[in-house]
């Protein structure tokens, strides 16, 4: 069911000819999977439509009658914004944080020839095999120290620091890829090296900024175990802690809960939506690179 | 740390570089001979990596040393750790029968993810791999669940598979009551659906890392085996399968790693406390409920420095064992 409400809205942005169908088979099995994928998330945002009377009577049912009024007491409240408001501002500050950063020193690492920009590369690389979860503790500790508990701040550079391994995998043979001409071209028209990197390299390499930028994005948006241990403050809370300390609250409203997490991942869903393919995209790099 | 050799003694070439100034030929005999390098480049470099570096260092390399550090000793988190207990920390760790628990779900887990993802969204990725109408609303929709956050994904589920949750509904109205479970608490079967709400969530992932590698595959080879009158699935067993070979090994480290630090999934579905009985508590669920939860940050570092070691090795393992002929390329490409 879910399948047939959302192709009509992508399908008329391709415009892709010649395309035959393919086996039946295929598309049952695709069909199956999609339904499965599918059904937990139209789950949610359907429950949010029912009762709670709806919903202990018959736990999978359709709404019946509809009502909207758990979406409209989450969205004409202040805490669901105020959430929204602070994980956006965590997660572009991550965002540009990771991008710039990640730029500079994947150029350097991409077209500086010096002593050590092996070691450097793994260094940065290694990164990728420890997810924060393993660093929390000590982190937790080094962010008190630092005064930035129940801050945003305290959130966003440790994120940053997380995300440029990632990043720079992947922008490391992008900027490489770009011909070693169009370097020399420049330097013999008096080019410096930042100059170049200002004029050819960061246009050159929008594309997979662009790429690391999103998984950046929604690795923050997303976060869960790094505002758990930073922001206890319920004003500081991000939309993962938000959505917890809601269905906790109202453990036993379970149709208000459903709503508020519906609402919450509306964002991350249309943000994919619109970078779908730079996602995808970038995901082939990370794995060729 | 290594790179920060390159900045203090810039001196040494000063004079060469200034004859030459700052124009065009400067960094054409630099290239030639590395150790020669301008004073210029070398600041370019220190100010270009220098705060990336800073940032990684002070918060992804830093607290694990700490960690190390702090392990060594019990203490509550307050002011300067002072009660040295050495090994202590570690004896009990080994010795928890919570944490051997924990030790052997993350074991399962790892065997599980790569059990029950892998040969799917192997055979997915083959299936979805040509053209054909709606084949990129379909790689959408399939990844869709990976892009939610896993507090929405745990809510959800753990709501959907309560004892009066929407699952076992589902199997009232379609009239398979008997399989009415205790989905989340029961011991026998908690862990298998941990393992199912798992695959939900990242089996689109590795549908579209192995789409990707199968496009990487040249269309020529194909072709040409089925001009030779191969079939499809010969094709595939005898072409595309041993070309995907590093994007499989590649998506299975990322996974080993992933089953090794879960935490938000079991922390968000079980809660902090019922995750040891139901069977589904993760060293990092012990790490936070026996750390921070009750204030041992001695003890809990003890726990991260564990975790990490653990992964580590089986990194270094898997790197030296599995991956070695695709990450030779990677790693001497960096160096020259």
């Amino acid at each position: 069911m879910a399948t047939a409400t959302i192709r009509p809205r992508l399908a008329p942005r391709r415009a892709e000819q010649k395309l035959t169908w393919g086996n039946p088979v295929v598309y049952f099995v695709a069909l199956v999977v999609i339904a499965l994928m599918l059904a937990p998330v139209v789950y949610i945002i359907l429950g949010g439509f029912r009762t709670n009377a709806q919903i202990t009577t018959d736990p999978a049912g359709f709404p019946a009658p509809w009502n909207i009024g758990n979406y409209f007491t989450v969205l004409f409240g202040s805490v669901f914004w105020q959430q929204v408001l602070n994980s956006t501002i965590a997660a572009v500050a991550t965002t540009l944080g990771a991008v710039v950063l990640g730029v500079m020193a994947s150029y350097v690492i991409a077209r500086y020839p010096f002593r050590g920009r092996g070691i450097l590369y793994s260094l940065f690389a290694a990164g990728l095999m420890f997810p924060i979860t393993v660093a929390i503790t000590p982190l937790y500790i080094v962010i008190k120290n630092l005064g930035l508990m129940n801050s945003l701040v305290g959130v966003i550079l440790p994120q940053i620091a997380f995300a440029l391994p990632v990043t720079i995998i992947i922008l490391v043979p992008f900027l490489r890829a770009i011909p070693k001409e169009l370097e020399e071209a420049a330097f013999i028209d008096g080019c410096s090296r930042i100059g170049f990197f200002w004029r050819m390299v960061v246009p050159l390499a929008t594309p997979g900024v662009i790429t690391t930028g999103i998984l950046a994005f929604i690795g923050s948006w997303n976060g869960y175990i790094l505002p758990l241990f930073i922001l206890n403050d319920a004003s500081t809370f991000t939309l993962p802690l938000g959505v917890q300390a809601f269905a906790s609250q109202y453990a036993v409203d379970t149709a208000k809960v459903l709503a508020f997490t519906s609402l919450s991942m509306i964002p991350a869903l249309v943000f994919f939506s619109l970078f779908e393919r730079r996602i995808v995209g970038g995901l082939t790099g990370a794995v060729k690179g | 740390m290594t790179v920060r050799t390159h900045s203090p003694s810039p001196r040494r070439v000063d004079a060469v570089d200034e004859s030459t100034g700052a124009g065009a030929a400067a960094p054409a005999p630099a290239r030639r001979r590395p150790k020669g390098q301008s004073w210029r480049t070398r600041l370019e470099i220190t100010v270009l990596v220098g705060p990336a570096l800073v940032m990684f260092l002070s918060f992804v390399i830093f607290p694990v040393a700490m960690a190390a550090f702090y392990g060594f000793f019990r203490w509550k988190g307050f002011g300067p750790p002072t009660d040295f207990v050495g090994l202590q920390n570690y004896l009990t760790i080994f010795q928890d029968s919570a944490f051997l628990e924990a030790l052997t779900h993350n074991g399962i887990i790892v065997v599980l993810s790569l059990v029950l993802q892998g040969p799917a969204a192997i055979l997915l990725a083959l299936l979805l791999n040509r053209r054909m109408r709606g084949q990129s609303v379909i790689r959408v929709l399939i990844f869709i669940p990976y892009v939610i956050s896993e507090v929405v994904v745990g809510t959800g589920w753990s709501l959907m598979l309560q004892t009066t949750g929407a699952v076992n509904g589902f199997l009232e109205n379609i009239g398979l009551g008997a399989l009415k479970q205790d989905w989340l608490s029961d011991p026998a079967i908690a862990m298998w659906t941990l393992m199912l709400i798992i695959t939900w969530k990242y089996i689109g992932f590795a549908v579209i890392i192995f789409l990707a590698g199968l496009q990487g595959i040249p269309e020529e080879l194909t072709e040409a085996a089925q001009i030779d009158g191969a079939s499809f699935w010969q094709i595939q067993r005898r072409i595309t399968l041993p070309l995907l070979g590093p994007t499989v090994r590649i998506w299975a480290f990322l996974s080993i790693i992933g089953s090794l630090q879960l935490f938000d999934l079991v922390y968000i579905v079980w809660g902090q406390y019922v995750a040891s009985t139901a069977g589904t508590s993760t060293m990092a669920t012990y790490m936070v409920a026996s750390g921070r939860n009750s204030g041992n940050y001695g003890y809990g570092n003890a726990v991260a420095v564990v975790m990490f070691i653990i992964s580590l090795i089986i990194a270094l393992l898997y790197q030296r064992y599995v991956m070695k002929r695709d990450t030779e390329g990677a790693l001497t490409e960096g160096k020259k």
